[in-house]
């Protein structure tokens, strides 16, 4: 994160806060938080910095700390850094039945890094999730807005090869934003 | 083969889009709903039998019935989707397969209950699904099914999508709310409950997906015809999301009242256990649901084949029986560990725990501890007991059903398999593998 | 008005009263114990599942018994209700389970504690604990932080109550601190440094029942019981002037809100909670910057009640030595 960077929205994000915004009655403005830290995670480097936080209570106009209070509670916001690629395996119940932990270990050990660790080169960060509710299709994992369901090894090491040929983050807002 | 009301026409590929639901006959219900009374469509829904889906098994027409209506208060009518219960996926399948049952459903419930916006509130893992529901929103309102004066008769409705980001506790309806308002998802205490005081404070009704889904067919059918299916108060179908040690896992839809050994064993559906190991254990509707083994899901104390109802499984209270609950069917075979599962189970409870009140927050940390002590191979005899008595004072005792869906599962995996825990405990041949265990998974030990 | 039966003794009290007001209006022990509920804050209570009770009948309407225990802090009464509290025994099994989860991850810090007699967390395992604990993880910690320059913020000994949320969101006029994280991490925090430094914020400090806020300028000057509480009023633009002052020797070294024997605060003649700001709280700290009227009456942490009001005679004593001080500190001025 660079700290000089100026904290702006792009202004297709901000017309789409505006659509957002007016899902919700008036007054009712404090809605639009979840949204709009997903949206601000999307643009700020995949994690939400004070400064962005900041940022963003200012443009809903609430307290920074319900923002904060917010952002702290959903597992899904990064309180810190990540790589481009947020690797999010299952390892609740059936995934765990099925080998969720074979394929974390797997893992770690092809990266080099340990859960919650980001490699060295900033591309990929692994994580364990709570049950996503993919438990048929066990075991899984997220990466982005993507389910990689019914995983084996092999098919871990294509997935990876090709976030790290195709060098994305796949973000779920980027879709929505060229659609507004 | 049972009958499908949700998951019919699931082999045309087009069911997905607008034009191939219109063309199986989609948006028909809406049609036949808004030429009804609001009255008339609450009453079939009644006469239904209809019952939540969403794990309670409350009556979806009786809930609707509680709703307040104060003059010149809004009403809200939300959907949900933040379906994250261990073993449950039929709703993530329904609206990837079929957006538009749960559109249709969600106008025809609203014009119902005279909300005129509807939210559903979706889990944020789920984006993919907001993308394909967004999509299905925008055709709905260009047919002219949601915005003003919908098939001009006058009934307005604003339909909208809310993410969640991360908490299995927003399934919890109050928790739903206050996360939809854009706060923490912390349970409110109730009463007041939605239907007086809901969203923003104003009457609002909450039902899960399937229910929501399921009013389509009840309005299409009759509420008397979909009565007929099922086994007494178990009326209709029921989606089942079979997992685990399984041939077949996936979502099947059945017809309540389908013997559990049927479910299991039969090609039609789970097709047998995966390498034709022996049946452990069963978690029958979702992980916060009591465990059984065996010989108790198969059969009653009675002896009686257990059926698919919410009564059949609930048979013999939780010293022999189970729940229906979320239809989260998690088969485990004879080579599962049911302590490991539980532990499991706990850190999925200790992690989603919202912290608010002060059973839940400690005590599901507590049996967590506990249970890695014991997975580790450090446990005491003691323990079993300790996990048994802390279960006991966080049920019941807690704002939400969250307590009690953290203590359910540790008290009958001790009540049906604790010489298990104490083989687990007394064993060194356990504890190299679990040392191997930890090892494998770079796990701290305590 | 509807007529409650709570242990055996009935009241009427108004509809939309809670359990707990009920029960404090009849008085004595039957008052179910809160540690959360704070009958001037909105909205608080129902955390942390102290005050729970049982309720065998509904009304007189629905005279069906209620399925779970309920928290008397949020649960209104009906006409005809009939409550257990002490004298149910599921009652107080449930509320020793309670002490046990709040003192699972306390720190037991007492001898080294600020809030030492005057705890509500030390008086509920007094009465409702167990002698014994059966916890045996290394407990949860934080590190400590200033929230402002006069309030210590001891994470570790919080039993997240909610009630400084509360005081931040009622009483100050934006609030900067809240509650972060989630369930068993979540912590009273303000995030990144910023200062609570609002006029009212000092309240917090009276509200928090365990000593999780504590004052800065009182810390470890002295014990509680060895301080001597008066009542004592001056005029102040900002608050009601009216606090209890505590002294030891001839200094004042701390300045409170007004405590009921629920430990809450007291309402004034004007009809409301006096609470105080934070310039009489944390800079009037000589005698002369007060009017003092009388020994402050302790008669429920008996800890500080024992040691100086034991008998009358004390009493006089005291009383004129602080005239003395009173006097004394105004003639030097």
């Amino acid at each position: 994160m660079n700290e000089t960077k100026e904290i702006q929205f792009s202004d297709e994000a901000l017309a789409l806060i505006a659509k957002i915004t007016k899902h919700y009655p008036e007054g009712k403005e404090k809605s639009t938080i979840l949204p709009v830290l997903h949206l601000a995670q999307a643009e700020f480097d995949g994690w939400l910095s004070p400064q962005v936080m900041d940022y963003v209570a200012s443009l809903l106009k609430v307290q920074p700390i319900e923002v904060y209070e917010v952002a702290t509670f959903y597992t899904m916001f990064n309180m810190q850094p990540v790589g481009k690629c947020v690797i999010e395996v299952c390892h609740t119940g059936p995934c765990w039945l099925m080998g969720a932990e074979d394929i974390v270990h797997y893992i770690e050990n092809k990266l080099g890094i340990k859960k919650g660790e980001t490699t060295a080169d900033g591309m990929f960060t692994l994580k364990t999730v709570e049950c996503l509710a993919s438990c048929g299709t066990a075991p899984m994992m997220q990466i982005g807005e993507t389910y990689h369901e019914n995983l084996t090894l092999e098919k871990v090491d294509s997935v990876l090869d090709d976030c790290r040929k195709a060098d994305i983050r796949r973000s779920h807002w980027e879709k929505e934003k060229i659609k507004s | 083969m049972g009958r499908k009301l949700l998951l019919d026409n699931l082999e045309y590929p087009e069911i997905k889009t607008f034009a191939g639901y219109c063309n199986k006959g989609g948006y028909e219900s809406l049609k036949k709903a808004l030429k009804m009374k609001p009255e008339e469509v609450q009453a079939e829904v009644q006469k239904s039998g209809l019952r939540g889906r969403g794990g309670a098994g409350f009556p979806a027409g009786m809930k609707w019935s509680f709703i307040a209506k104060p003059e010149g208060v809004p009403r809200y009518f939300v959907c949900n989707a933040d379906e994250s219960e261990p073993g449950t996926f039929k709703d993530r399948y329904l609206m990837e397969h079929k957006p538009h049952i749960l559109i249709e459903g969600m106008i025809i419930a609203s014009y119902a209950l005279g909300a005129t916006t509807a939210y559903i509130y979706i889990r944020g893992e789920l984006m993919y699904i907001y993308h394909i529901l967004q999509k299905a929103i925008e055709e709905a309102y260009q047919a002219g099914f949601l915005g003003k004066n919908i098939l001009g008769c006058g009934f307005d409705l604003d339909l909208h999508i809310h993410c969640g980001a991360g908490a299995y506790i927003c399934g919890e309806e109050t928790a739903l709310l206050e996360s939809l308002e854009g706060k923490r998802g912390n349970p409110r205490i109730k009463p007041p409950f939605p239907a007086i005081k809901g969203l923003w404070g104003c009457p609002t009704v909450v039902n899960n997906v399937e229910t929501i889904a399921a009013v389509v067919p009840i309005i299409r059918i009759s509420g008397d015809e979909y009565a007929k299916i099922g086994v007494g108060k178990s009326t209709g179908t029921k989606l089942i999301s079979a997992s685990g040690h399984i041939n077949k896992p996936g979502v099947y839809e059945i017809e309540l009242g389908v013997p559990v050994e049927e479910f299991i064993y039969s090609d039609e559906y789970c097709g047998g256990i995966k390498n034709g190991k022996k049946l452990k254990a069963v978690v029958a509707g979702g992980s916060s649901v009591p465990i059984l083994p065996s010989h108790l899901i198969l059969k009653t104390a009675d002896g009686a084949p257990r059926l698919m109802t919410y009564e059949s499984l609930a048979d013999g209270g939780f010293a022999t029986g189970t729940m229906l609950g979320s239809g989260g069917f998690i088969v485990m075979d004879e080579s599962t560990s049911i302590v490991k599962h539980l532990w499991n189970f706990s850190r999925f409870y200790h992690h989603e725990s919202c912290g608010q009140c002060s059973p839940c927050r400690e005590g599901t940390g507590w049996m967590e501890q506990i249970l890695h002590k014991i997975v580790n191979g450090k446990g005491e005899m003691r323990h079993i007991d300790l996990l048994w008595d802390i279960q006991g004072k966080i049920e019941g005792k807690t704002i939400c059903p969250f307590g009690d869906a953290a203590a359910w599962p540790v008290a009958s995996t001790i009540r049906h398999f604790r010489s298990e825990f104490e083989e687990y405990i007394r064993n060194g041949e356990h504890n190299r593998d679990v040392k191997h265990y930890y090892r494998l998974n770079n796990l701290q030990e305590i | 008005m509807a007529k409650v039966t709570i242990d055996g003794y009935t009241i009427e009290v108004p509809e939309g009263t809670t359990i707990v007001d009920a029960a404090r209006m009849i008085g004595g022990e039957i008052v179910p114990p809160t540690m959360c509920y704070y009958s001037k804050l909105e909205t608080s209570g129902g955390y942390c599942r102290s005050c729970l009770v049982k309720v065998t009948k509904g009304s007189e309407k629905d005279p069906r018994p209620m399925p779970k225990l309920v928290a008397s802090c949020r649960q209104t009464v009906m006409d005809g209700m009939v409550v257990e509290n002490i004298t149910s025994k599921e009652v107080l099994e449930a509320r020793e389970g309670v002490v046990e989860f709040l003192l699972f991850n306390h720190p037991l810090d007492c001898p080294v504690c600020d809030q030492a007699g005057e705890c509500d967390l030390q008086d509920l395992s007094y009465e409702h604990g167990t002698e014994k604990t059966r916890q045996e993880f290394r407990r949860r910690t934080f590190p400590m932080r200033d929230i402002g320059d006069q309030i210590k913020l001891h994470m570790n000994r919080c039993i997240m109550c909610y009630r400084c949320v509360k005081v931040g969101e009622q009483l100050a006029p934006t609030r900067v601190h809240g509650v972060l994280n989630r369930g068993y991490m979540s912590e009273i925090s303000t995030y990144i440094q910023n200062n609570i430094d609002q006029e009212w914020s000092g309240n917090m400090i009276d509200v928090c029942p365990v000593g999780a806020l504590t004052d800065k300028t009182f810390r470890f000057k002295s014990r509680v019981w060895f301080t001597k509480p008066l009542d004592a009023h001056r005029d102040c633009d900002t608050c009601c002037g009216k606090a209890a002052v505590w002294v030891s020797g001839d200094d004042i070294i701390r300045v409170t809100v007004r405590r009921d024997p629920y430990g809450e605060v007291e309402y004034m003649e004007d009809g409301k909670p006096g609470w105080i700001c934070n310039t009489c709280r944390f800079e009037k700290k000589k005698l002369s910057d007060w009017v003092i009227e009388q020994p402050r009456h302790i008669d429920r942490h008996s800890v500080i009640a024992q040691n100086h009001y034991e008998e009358l005679r004390k009493l006089k004593q005291d009383l004129s030595r602080q005239k003395e001080i009173f006097e004394k500190s105004h003639k030097d001025q």
